[in-house]
């Protein structure tokens, strides 16, 4: 249902991930998932290795952070982040490359593992691994299906369907015996039989090789989708995939699926196999006027600024940098900002793409109302949230909305649709728990 | 150091604009442009520019005068107005009157709401209707077509299809005796009848509907259920009583109803936002016109029914939603 097409430009899929060395300081915040900030372990003038333990997620659900360098700590503050407010973060300054004990840096692929569900889901946890798609949400939650529910498939995504973003992509390319494993061992986790990929069919290459590798592991199968945004979102693959739907305000086990990225699947691999936890993940650098679009292997912590450089520096005319995809990703204000676990792109747009287009009248023409691939009514839920009408808004399910941003991208009249219904979202939101308590 | 915008994702934008969807759809109608000003000369190229260029003056006057708000009249939509007002009425008709309607058309029915977007009513015909009803003699007074003729004055008249077929049968006659008077189906098709200066070819107008419907300016619920439901509707009654009412083909082919299901129903402003709603506000439209036509005062119902119709928008969008994700639980 619904959907747009945004051109893809996937301008680095073919650039092979690149190992960054750690730069000269990293900025670890403590909040870089859904839920409750991290506690700290550590104290400022410590001594820290790479991978050790530095905050605890205490919360049920929040996650656990690692240092991703070796160095000392210089200051535990509030710094910018990637949102535009400051948060809570643990600074390092980098000395050598040196990593806690018990972590096999060696690269060779160890496909056993006689780890009972419980321990799995254990080593997920203690490793702070969050959903790498973008939205952060701990992993080992998702892992535990809760009681009276029951998980009949893992639904794993490779879609990848932000334009410009290719960090997924290349992954299944470069590591897909490991997600491979990772995905055995969260099948384990959850006692499923079936495990489905999904990807865009715009990734020939990828659904390739991973259909080869998946012959080996029987229950998983590798499924190619059509080009379309927002395929990848939750909901939408769920219902591409094993075509049910989930309810309105409900989670993906409601209808029996867990869904996890293939980022995640795996970061699993490397904490429950190699013992790491999760200190790196894989950032696209894209931009139509940067020398190198790249995909970077990148420690947590290293800013934005860095990264930018080493794909050859910030353009002239740069107006826009944002961190993730151009359709769901947040504008930067500031480029000494770290990059978290949920950063899957830094694009840069050129000065005349920054701006939005000039506002006029709603034509009433329907097309927001045709792609939203959530079945709502844009041009009404802007309007009521406009008019702080909350009831209406709650009415007319203002809070299915998954913010894609369909609607901004396709209206003709340039409405800022979506800015409005965040709003009403948060007024409707409180509106609810302020009556539910 | 750049200085660096920040605002709400997404970042892209379609590039698509009002203007170029406005723009689109003047380009749609040139087919049909083209086939009246070879059936009716001179006289369809004068009113129809001027229609066009009286709705943008009167838009242009309201906006800086009397609203003194932002200028938008090359926006294309005056354009568009101008040109399905003239469209909608004899090509012999008095320029004079011609005006009169583009000022009602932008005036009443369009500015006084706030404009484009805004408007209940669709603004061509509520200047057809206001014509119809203050200047009966000359909207009905159509010209014979001919080829390219240059002729102002002294055209020859005669009826439109449908009005002729009206008389007649309220004269008693049978259908069968008054269809050898009318044009066979490939001159209907073509256009080669009477009527007002842009309704006439359903193969022009058509091909206008297939190129909006190929850049996604319309969608197809509404011309097709428009048209269907007429010839359904029709069909019913030729089959009981063939003698007094004529086939669906010739109900699609005569009148305004191609240029009312494909350019005047689909308005943005005056039709239904969801699918469901956009199909019942064509089978109204549809059901309403051929009601007009075999049993109203008018040989012709097309305006009225789509005003009818244009009334009860804001109700249909009320009641009827697109699907919600997740609203039946669907469970594999």
């Amino acid at each position: 249902m619904g959907g747009v097409h945004p051109p893809e430009n996937k301008f680095a899929e073919k650039q092979a991930i690149k190992v960054l060395p750690p730069p000269e300081t990293v900025v670890i915040p403590l909040s870089q998932h859904l839920g409750v900030p991290a506690v700290p372990v550590v104290e400022k003038g410590d001594k820290v290795l790479a991978g050790q333990l530095i905050a605890k997620g205490e919360a049920f659900i929040s996650a656990n952070i690692h240092a991703s360098v070796s160095g000392t700590v210089v200051k535990i503050d509030s710094m910018p982040e990637t949102s535009g407010y400051r948060k809570q973060s643990i600074v390092i300054n980098v000395q050598g490359d040196d990593w806690a004990e018990g972590i096999d840096l060696d690269k060779s692929l160890a496909k056993e593992c006689t780890l009972e569900p419980e321990e799995i889901i254990g080593k997920v946890h203690e490793s702070g691994i969050v959903g790498m798609g973008g939205a952060a949400f701990p992993s080992h939650v998702k892992l535990r299906v809760p009681k009276g529910k029951k998980a009949d498939y893992l639904i794993i995504n490779g879609v990848e369907c932000e334009p410009c973003l290719t960090a997924d992509h290349r992954l299944m390319l470069e590591k897909g015996r490991e997600i491979m494993v990772g995905i055995s061992l969260q099948m384990k986790a959850l006692g499923v039989e079936r495990a489905i990929i999904g990807i865009e069919n715009n990734k020939p290459d990828a659904i390739e090789h991973l259909s080869e590798l998946a012959a080996e592991y029987p229950g998983v199968s590798v499924e190619s989708l059509k080009v379309k945004y927002p395929q990848g979102a939750e909901k939408q693959l769920i219902q591409a995939l094993v075509n049910r739907e989930v309810p309105s305000g409900k989670l993906p086990i409601e209808v029996g699926c867990v869904v996890h990225n293939v980022g995640t699947s795996y970061a699993v691999y490397e904490a429950v196999q190699k013992n790491k936890p999760l200190v790196e993940r894989v950032v696209t650098v894209w931009g139509t006027k940067l020398k190198q679009p790249s995909n970077f292997m990148v420690r947590i912590g290293t800013s934005v600024a860095h990264l930018i450089e080493a794909a050859g520096g910030l353009p002239e005319d740069t107006g826009k940098v944002i961190n993730g995809g151009p359709m769901m990703g947040k504008a930067l204000n500031d480029l000494n900002v770290p990059v978290t676990k949920g950063t899957s792109g830094i694009l840069l747009l050129p000065e005349h793409e920054s701006m939005r287009p000039t506002e006029q009248n709603c034509i009433r023409c329907a097309k927001c109302l045709t792609i939203c691939p959530m079945g709502l009514e844009p041009y009404l839920l802007s309007t009521l949230a406009m008019k702080q009408r909350l009831e209406e808004c709650e009415r007319e399910r203002i809070m299915d909305c998954m913010e894609c941003g369909s609607c901004l991208y396709i209206c003709p009249s340039g409405k800022p649709l979506l800015d409005y219904i965040r709003l009403g979202k948060q007024w409707t939101g409180k509106m609810i728990r302020e009556r539910n308590q | 150091m750049n200085v660096l915008t920040v605002s709400g994702s997404p970042h892209f934008h379609t590039g698509q604009s009002v203007s170029k969807i406005m723009y689109g759809v003047v380009f749609s109608l040139l087919p049909a442009m083209l086939v009246s000003f070879y059936f009716f000369g001179l006289a369809a190229i004068l009113l129809t520019l001027t229609a066009v260029v009286s709705c943008m003056a009167f838009e242009f006057i309201i906006q800086k005068y009397l609203i003194k708000g932002p200028l938008t009249i090359f926006d294309g939509s005056a354009i568009i107005t101008g040109v399905l007002l003239a469209f909608n009425v004899p090509a012999n008709l008095p320029l004079g009157l011609v005006v009169i309607g583009s000022a009602v058309a932008i005036g009443m029915g369009k500015m006084t709401f706030g404009g484009l977007g805004k408007n209940p009513f669709n603004p061509a015909l509520v200047g057809r209707v206001f014509l119809m009803i203050s200047f009966p003699v000359q909207m009905t007074t159509y010209p014979e077509p001919s080829v390219f003729s240059t002729k102002l004055t002294d055209v020859v008249t005669g009826p439109t299809p449908l009005t002729f077929l009206k008389d007649g049968i309220s004269r008693g006659q049978e259908v069968s005796e008054l269809m050898p008077n009318l044009p066979d189906y490939a001159n209907l098709m073509m256009g080669n009848m009477g009527g007002s200066v842009g309704e006439i070819s359903a193969i022009a107008l058509i091909l206008g509907g297939v190129f909006m419907l190929f850049r996604n300016i319309i969608s197809w619920h509404i011309p097709v259920s428009y048209l269907g439901s007429a010839a359904v509707f029709s069909a019913i009654f030729w089959f009981i009583a063939p003698e007094t009412y004529p086939d669906p083909l010739f109900h699609l082919l005569t009148g305004g109803l191609m240029l009312g299901a494909i350019y005047m129903a689909t308005d943005y402003s005056t039709s239904p936002m969801a699918p469901k709603g956009m199909l019942l506000f064509g089978v109204g439209c549809g059901v309403l016109t051929i009601i007009i036509r075999l049993f109203g005062a008018y040989p012709e119902g097309v305006a009225f029914s789509i005003l009818i119709m244009n009334a009860f928008v804001p109700l249909i969008n009320r009641g009827f939603k697109p699907k919600r994700f997740g609203e039946e639980v669907k469970n594999g």
